[in-house]
């Protein structure tokens, strides 16, 4: 800990919600903050949280986050002493880490030999190998041999060259490839026989070519409905480095975690132990300091191999914070000062259970696409045990520029049925309006009983359809949403009204139809009518009345309503023409159709018309010309004045209906130009 | 959407003063349940006349209209209203009992259209294609009526083929006052719309001629003083009807149609753009008082109207679940109590009130209520009729009191007030009691009836009995046998006749009021009323001190 400075002012090298994390803890710990941030992000809520900010030029990741040399120089600029690089963008980025030493900044994160240790996953794996952990076997292709960068004529001899190998490593069929740098799944297939192990070799080399700069690939032992298990360890560069405790992230979506836990039910005291020792050997082998992962793959046989080591805080570090109670962001920024591990790591224990779901915007009915949009509204309510780590706020702008993850939600319980339950309950009865989420589907993942059962592994979302899973709620949510809709809308044109405001809402002497609203909502339509009468207001819904409806409160953003029984409060937030709608059966999204559709055109699309009546002097145009937008198309003649007619939008001339000397009236059809789709 | 100047509840509404007025009323009492019985049973008989008014032809003729992608009167109006908004209808019942539909082919009344109050007339195109027979005419005239004196703008829905030929004789030379008071409110300063939906043809195409504003249906709207057969007729020309009078060339040639409509959703679009743009402002004060809901049930009024009118209420107990609060400032409480007076708000809107208590006026009641209405006239404070009357006291000494003297007191001060009159008739309507609570023919800016309500000239029994009387006597002073049966007979169908036609409907049907209303809607109807009242300028009559009677 000699000559290492005490941080005074971080630099957080990160963006969104573990922008805000690491920010949080800064400032509890005292510690000044700077931001980085590109221009889609100038108004995100990390860049109010920091205490100063500096702008990255740009949209891109290669422009922004990932450019070292910008950050470096931004740290000089606002006189931090560190950067903390979060994860993702530079976090495990060797290079950069250098620079930063070489720079004079403190690097929040582990020494750079153990970032290029871990980088390439086949010499990890035989760092790992040499250190006693177990490995799977694996036989590398580098890049260039086998699959189509031999010529036709070697093909099968190379193809035949890495089965040879295979089998003389003990990898049976099915078999994975791999890339060796990178992740996510890209560059990775599951190969089921010989017969596709060329196609497969092949086709992994160009992703991970495209993906990572690095076309070499590795063939290893498939693993059938693998657990993915996690241990979190931490040294500190003075011989301590203890393992607290491993994570599950077994349900995933394309090999993207999506909900993940401490501790695993999978894993027993033995099992533990045996992760945890092979954990830190890991450690060890590589000198870590920090906070980092080893992820392990975690056979039904309850044996387990090493998969790679994430030298970096983890997207789902807090499940291991609130389950020991540590500050990890805390502990990386003791270690980065040079301070020994305090005793409460090194004796840290496991208290309940904790379980994260990670919110994303994304359309999981159109398999999981990222989706944009304003976030208009994003409340998550509180409750015991309930953690939101969320990096977007009320107006946060989702771009396509980052990863679409919205918020983490994390809950803490006594038990892995109390955590999965409050975790349920919390992103039931959130409101994020604006953007499609995938919270319909993480709420039913928590409530699906082989998942409570603690029956899951990578596998899982293929056994369950996600689209089933997440599918919005049914036809009696959406009638009570469409009715709160409706009458959040009576009650908020009734607050505008300035005639009689105080009289019953649609009052008639004559009994009439009622009011009617309509919505459409995920492409369905949606009829509202509603008519107050004496003993209440009487509602049906696409013509079937909604029984036993007593309405308690009727407000501009929340109706307080009894339908079947069941009293409830449904919020409605309106934006523009649309009511989000969120209520104890979940959320709708409804769009209100116009009272007043546009009238239909007068004139076909694209007639030009006579504006006063005349004499054509001249044809400018043939039928079948293409034209641009104003283009002269006619010339007419009246009163000594020539009027040219020109074409209203590019597209071509379907039909000249004068000729030269021709007088036409007011509002005579001269021409037809034809508007080309975009 | 416009923000009309007036009716918007002030903040700086002033404090409420005064007591709640206290309920005696016993819900738990026979009367009670009796009265609450009939009520019920009468608004179920008027519950079916409103729904033979609201069917207008049929569902054969509506079924037809919609076939040919239009739309009914009422959902024109509905399309055109502010959402959520109001529709007070006027005279639905008109025509009741006659060889007409009810309604009269016509559908009026004041709703909100762009948040401004205004009169509504559609023609009902499913009964004899929206012709006029002489119960559309009172009714159109008096819609009109009530938009001049309340200054509404008027916005016609229009759809007819002209007049009723059959009874061209009783609306023809009258027919043309429609012209007249368009004519006539337009140079009021008081804007007129006509949303052509249909046929306006010969004398309705005046309607649109004398709107100031018109807007058109495209392939819908036909407007021409003669149809293609007439004109063949008088010229000899084969004349097309789109040239002759469509949406089309009266947009483009005439310039008759300011607006062309696409469809009829784009006239009514269009419709309440112009009444947006109308600039419109109130000129009556906004309401000014708390406008807190009664204290008492206003579905008690069911068990307070009686079943029989003969049985006198306090009126009170109607005030005190109508009016803000129930808070009523009673004036000259212990003198003339057969007539209460006193001041109370509707909505925040402040009024001057006038009840029977009792049915008789005596010379107390007259002064009282004539010093009353001064007051009121002073204040520029709208006044509210509450009829149960049986009309002035009769005898030689009231008579010789100068009942006559005391009654046109009253009856001059009802009609030299300039503040706003509402009327409404809960029980009994008799006699000239009918013209000192401010009758139909003085003129209130509206006038309801519950549909318990009675209203003749004297009650059946005793116009019967007063004939028989004048038979007997007649026979006397001839010499003549009275003949006791046929007096018996004559009386029995007399009385029969007048109680036909003092009868809630039979008035309603003539247009002696503007509608019949359920008496738990009072409080509402009232509102409606006053806030419609205020859209022209509250001024009382000045000129003398007010006089001590």
């Amino acid at each position: 800990m000699t000559g290492v400075p005490a941080i005074g002012k971080l630099l957080v090298a990160a963006r969104g919600e573990i922008a805000l994390r690491i920010i949080r803890t800064a400032h509890e710990l005292g510690i000044a903050t700077v931001a980085v941030f590109s221009d889609p992000d100038a108004g995100a809520p990390f860049v109010a949280a920091a205490d100063e900010a500096v702008a990255l030029p740009g949209a891109a990741p290669a422009a922004t986050y990932l450019r070292g040399d910008a950050i470096m120089a931004a740290a000089h600029a606002s006189g931090a002493q560190a950067v903390h690089p979060g994860y993702g963008f530079l976090s495990e980025n060797a290079a950069f880490a250098r620079d930063c030493a070489q720079a004079g900044l403190i690097f929040v994160g582990p020494p750079p030999e153990a970032i290029e240790a871990m980088g390439s996953k086949i010499r990890a794996k035989q760092v790992m190998a040499a250190a006693g952990v177990p490995v799977l076997p694996s036989v590398t292709v580098p890049a260039g041999a086998g699959g189509l960068a031999v010529g036709a004529g070697g093909l099968a001899a190379a193809t035949a060259a890495i089965d040879a190998q295979r089998e003389g490593a003990g990898i049976a069929y099915p078999l994975l490839v791999k890339a060796a740098f990178g992740g996510g799944g890209r560059g990775m297939r599951i190969v089921a026989g010989p017969g596709d192990l060329a196609e497969a070799v092949a086709g992994a080399q160009r992703e991970a070519a495209s993906a990572f700069g690095d076309g070499t690939v590795f063939l290893e032992r498939y693993v059938d409905r693998p657990r993915h298990i996690e241990v979190q360890i931490v040294g500190d560069g003075h011989g301590n480095l203890t393992h607290l405790c491993e994570r599950e992230c077994s349900v995933q979506r394309r090999y993207q975690k999506i909900i993940e836990e401490a501790p695993s039910p999978a894993v027993d005291d033995r099992l533990r132990a045996e992760l945890a020792a092979a954990a830190v050997a890991a450690g060890r082998a590589v000198g870590y300091a920090g906070a980092g992962t080893v992820e392990f793959v975690l056979d039904t046989d309850g044996s387990f191999y090493f998969l790679e080591m994430n030298t970096r805080l983890q997207v789902e570090h807090p499940v291991t914070e609130l389950v020991t109670g540590l500050d990890l962001v805390a502990v990386q920024l003791a270690v980065a000062e040079g301070h020994p591990l305090p005793a409460e790591v090194t004796s840290a224990r496991v208290t309940g259970h904790a379980v994260e779901a990670r919110l994303y915007a994304e359309d999981v009915g159109a398999g999981f696409q990222p989706a944009t949009g304003t976030v208009h509204r994003f409340t998550i309510g509180g409750g015991p045990g309930i953690r939101v780590d969320a990096g977007v706020a009320d107006g946060t702008v989702v771009t396509a520029h980052y990863d679409p993850m919205l918020a983490k939600v994390i809950a803490h319980g006594p038990t892995r049925e109390v955590a999965c339950r409050r975790l349920a309950r919390a992103l039931a009865r959130a409101q994020v309006h604006g953007v499609t989420t995938n919270r319909d589907l993480l709420v039913a993942v928590l409530r699906e009983p082989e998942f409570r059962a603690g029956v899951i592994d990578t596998g899982y979302l293929e056994r369950h359809d996600p689209a089933k899973l997440g599918a919005p709620p049914d036809g009696d949510a959406l009638a009570l949403h469409a009715t709160a809709a409706a009458l959040a809308g009576q009650a908020r044109r009734r607050a505008a009204s300035t005639v009689l405001p105080g009289i019953p809402p649609g009052w008639r002497n004559v009994p009439g139809d009622g009011q009617m609203t309509a919505y459409t909502s995920a492409g369905q339509e949606v009829e509202v009518c509603y008519r107050a009468g004496r003993s209440g207001v009487r509602v049906s819904v696409g013509g079937e009345p909604l029984p036993g409806l007593t309405v308690h409160r009727a407000a501009p953003d929340e109706i307080d309503v009894t339908v079947g029984g069941v009293r409830r409060r449904v919020s409605v937030h309106r934006v523009g023409a649309v009511d989000y709608v969120d209520s104890p059966l979940g959320a709708s999204v409804l769009t209100e159709v116009e009272r007043f559709p546009p009238p239909r055109p007068l004139a076909e699309p694209g007639s030009l018309l006579a504006p006063m009546p005349g004499t054509v002097a001249r044809v400018a145009v043939s039928p079948g010309e293409r034209v641009a937008a104003g283009t002269p198309v006619v010339v007419l003649e009246a009163m000594k004045m020539e009027h040219t007619v020109r074409a209203p939008h590019g597209g071509v001339v379907t039909e000249v209906g004068v000729h030269a000397g021709q007088a036409v009236d007011a509002g005579a059809r001269l021409a037809r130009v034809e508007q080309e789709p975009a | 959407m416009t923000v009309t100047g007036g009716a918007q509840p002030s903040a700086s509404a002033r404090a409420a003063e005064g007591t709640p007025l206290r309920s005696s009323l016993d819900t738990g009492s026979a009367e009670y349940r009796a009265n609450f019985e009939a009520q019920l049973a009468l608004l179920r008989q008027h519950d079916e006349q409103l729904n033979l008014a609201r069917a207008g032809g049929g569902p054969r003729y509506a079924d037809r209209h919609h076939a040919r992608g239009r739309l009914l009167a009422r959902e024109r109006i509905e399309l055109l209203l502010d959402r959520d908004a109001h529709f007070l209808e006027l005279s639905p019942l008109a025509a009741w009992g006659t060889e007409f539909t009810v309604g009269a082919s016509l559908v009026t009344g004041i709703g909100v259209v762009s948040g401004v109050e205004c009169v509504l007339v559609a023609h009902d195109p499913t009964v004899r294609g929206g012709a006029a027979n002489p119960y559309s005419l009172r009714k159109s005239l008096r819609a009109l009526e009530i938009a001049r004196r309340n200054r509404l703008p008027v916005i016609n829905l229009v759809e007819s083929g002209g007049a009723d030929l059959p009874t061209q004789s009783e609306i023809f030379v009258p027919g043309g006052k429609i012209f007249h008071d368009l004519t006539e409110l337009s140079g009021l300063g008081i804007p007129t719309i006509a949303l052509v939906f249909g046929n306006s043809t010969a004398g309705g195409a005046y309607v649109p001629g004398m709107c100031d504003y018109t807007v058109f249906v495209d392939r819908q709207a036909k407007v021409f003083l003669g149809g293609p057969p007439l004109v063949k007729m008088a010229t000899g020309e084969d004349a097309d009807d789109e040239e002759l009078g469509g949406a089309r060339m009266h947009s483009q040639v005439s310039g008759l149609a300011d607006y062309f409509a696409a469809d009829e959703r784009d006239a009514i679009r269009i419709g309440r753009r112009i009444v947006s743009e109308l600039n419109w402002r109130k000129l009556g004060q906004p309401p000014s008082l708390p406008a807190d809901e009664p204290l008492h049930d206003p579905g008690e009024l069911f068990g307070i109207a009686p079943a029989d009118v003969r049985v006198p209420f306090d009126p009170r107990e109607v005030l005190a679940r109508v009016v803000d609060g129930s808070r009523f400032g009673e004036y000259k409480e212990s003198y003339g109590t057969s007539l209460v007076t006193g001041w109370a708000s509707v909505h925040g809107y402040p009024v001057g009130v006038l009840a029977n208590a009792r049915g008789v006026l005596f010379s107390e009641e007259s002064k009282k209520a004539a010093e009353f209405i001064m007051l009121a006239n002073q204040a520029d404070t709208p006044l509210l009729f509450l009829q149960n009357t049986t009309g002035y006291m009769v005898g030689t000494s009231y008579e010789q009191g100068g009942i006559i003297k005391d009654g046109a007191k009253m009856i001059n001060a009802v009609t030299g007030s300039t503040v706003p009159h509402i009327t409404l008739n809960m029980a009994a309507s008799f006699g000239a009691g009918n013209y000192g609570m401010c009758g139909r023919a003085y003129d209130p800016r509206l006038l309801f009836a519950w549909p318990g309500s009675k209203l003749a000239v004297m009650g059946a029994a005793q116009l019967a009995g007063v004939m028989s009387i004048v038979g007997r006597a007649a026979a006397q002073a001839s010499g003549k046998p009275f003949d006791e049966a046929a007096d018996e007979q004559r009386r029995q169908a007399i009385e029969a006749q007048i109680e036909r036609e003092s009868h809630a409907f039979f008035v309603t049907a003539r247009l002696y009021d503007d509608g019949l209303i359920d008496p738990r809607d009072t409080r509402t109807v009232l509102g409606i009323a006053l806030s419609a009242a205020h859209s022209a300028p509250v001024e009382g009559r000045r000129g003398y001190g007010v006089f001590r009677m």
